[in-house]
């Protein structure tokens, strides 16, 4: 049995840099870039994407709803 | 091994923003909690089926531009006056789904008599409450709900109640009014919260159905930049210490 595999999408120019989906994230999965987008915010990203469960934590608590969450079929994510 | 570009297909598809909410970027700062309960009220309006037939009210406040965000019918009141003009629309169009959303300023202070009049008489009508303790959109001014020992921009060294007053509890005033039929205090600070939250909103719109009077749903809520913290400690701050004055959990349930 492989833990459940997901990933995210973040639509970083949506996104504020608030921080909010990093704590939220169960698995650390999340950073925030180095780099800054269009508005100048340090946008949210996946640091550490094989820890991704899919959980959709970090969705549920943006503001700006900029995440979108895929989580594999547990069948296929051995 | 298996790949992220393998995992972001369709068919793994478990979350994605709601087809109610507009593209348009909100206009909050980051971090605030008026964008994700926009975001819950838009997924119940998906959820329900009734993007053609909800009509929203919207405050004066830092959510004045709430009609930008969600993609329903919405009127615009004047400051405080929210629930009155809920309560024109709900009784010439009583199969909408009318809800109004609210600040604290706007419903606790300048529209105090309009909130408990339309609790009161028990209009049909759901009301989403943003309580972050502060006047947001003016700059962070002392409200009716901040807490005592709370610094605003109004109260520099904090609310003292000899000279301000105390702190308002509306939720748990029109809770014994017989004119309400659900009355909740939530939050958004956690993934948990949300998803409760998301359950009372749900909640407050069927409840229309049912014709027994005004829904409140109370979200304790952070201004992180009327406050001064970031985003992360302005949830910290509300958890410890808005919380133990404004307790979450039902108020009313009938
Ligand atoms: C009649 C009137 N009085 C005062 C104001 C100034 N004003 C604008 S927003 C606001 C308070 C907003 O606070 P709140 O309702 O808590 O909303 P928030 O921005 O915190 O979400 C005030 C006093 C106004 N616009 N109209
Ligand atoms: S919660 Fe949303 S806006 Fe905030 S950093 Fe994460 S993705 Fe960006
Ligand atoms: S879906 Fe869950 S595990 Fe994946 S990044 Fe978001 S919060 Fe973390
Ligand atoms: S001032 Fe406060 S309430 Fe207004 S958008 Fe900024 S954080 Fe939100
Ligand atoms: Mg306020």
């Amino acid at each position: 049995m492989g833990k459940v595999r997901g990933a995210i999408v973040v639509d970083i120019e949506r996104c504020k840099g608030c921080g909010l989906c990093v704590v939220a994230c169960p698995t650390d999965t999340i950073v925030l870039a180095d780099e800054v987008n269009g508005k100048g915010y340090h946008y949210a990203k996946m640091g550490n994407p094989e820890a991704c469960t899919g959980c959709t934590n970090c969705a549920m608590v943006c503001p700006d709803s900029c995440i979108t969450v895929y989580r594999l079929k547990p069948e296929k994510s051995k | 091994m298996i790949d992220v570009k393998d995992i972001i297909k369709p068919e793994n598809l478990v979350f994605k923003k709601s087809k109610v909410l507009t593209d348009t970027p909100m206009h909050y700062c980051p971090g605030c909690s008026h964008g994700v309960v926009h975001n819950l009220i838009a997924e119940v309006i998906e959820e329900m089926e009734i993007q053609e037939t909800t009509i929203g009210v919207a405050p004066v406040g830092c959510s004045v531009f709430a009609y930008n965000y969600i993609d329903i019918d919405w009127h615009e009141a004047a400051h405080g006056r929210a629930p009155a003009v809920a309560t024109g629309i709900k009784r010439l169009m009583p199969d909408k789904f009318v809800f109004t959303y609210q600040g604290d300023g706007d419903l606790a202070a300048i529209g105090t008599a309009e909130t408990i009049h339309a609790c009161n008489r028990g209009e049909n009508i759901t009301i989403v409450f943003i309580n972050n303790g502060i006047y947001g959109m003016t700059g962070g001014q002392m409200a009716p709900t901040t807490l005592e020992g709370m610094v605003a921009s109004t109260c520099p060294s904090g609310r003292d109640h000899a000279r301000d007053g105390y702190p308002i509890k509306m939720s748990d005033l029109v809770a014994q009014l017989p004119g309400t039929c659900y009355v909740t205090r939530q939050a958004v600070h956690t993934a948990g919260a949300v998803r409760k939250a998301k359950k009372a909103i749900r909640k407050a719109f069927e409840n229309q159905k049912r014709k027994k009077g005004v829904s409140l749903v109370e979200v304790v809520s952070t201004c992180n930049s009327g406050w001064k913290m970031s985003p992360v400690d302005a949830n910290n701050w509300m958890a410890e210490n808005m919380f133990p004055f404004y307790p979450l959990g039902d108020l009313k349930d009938e």
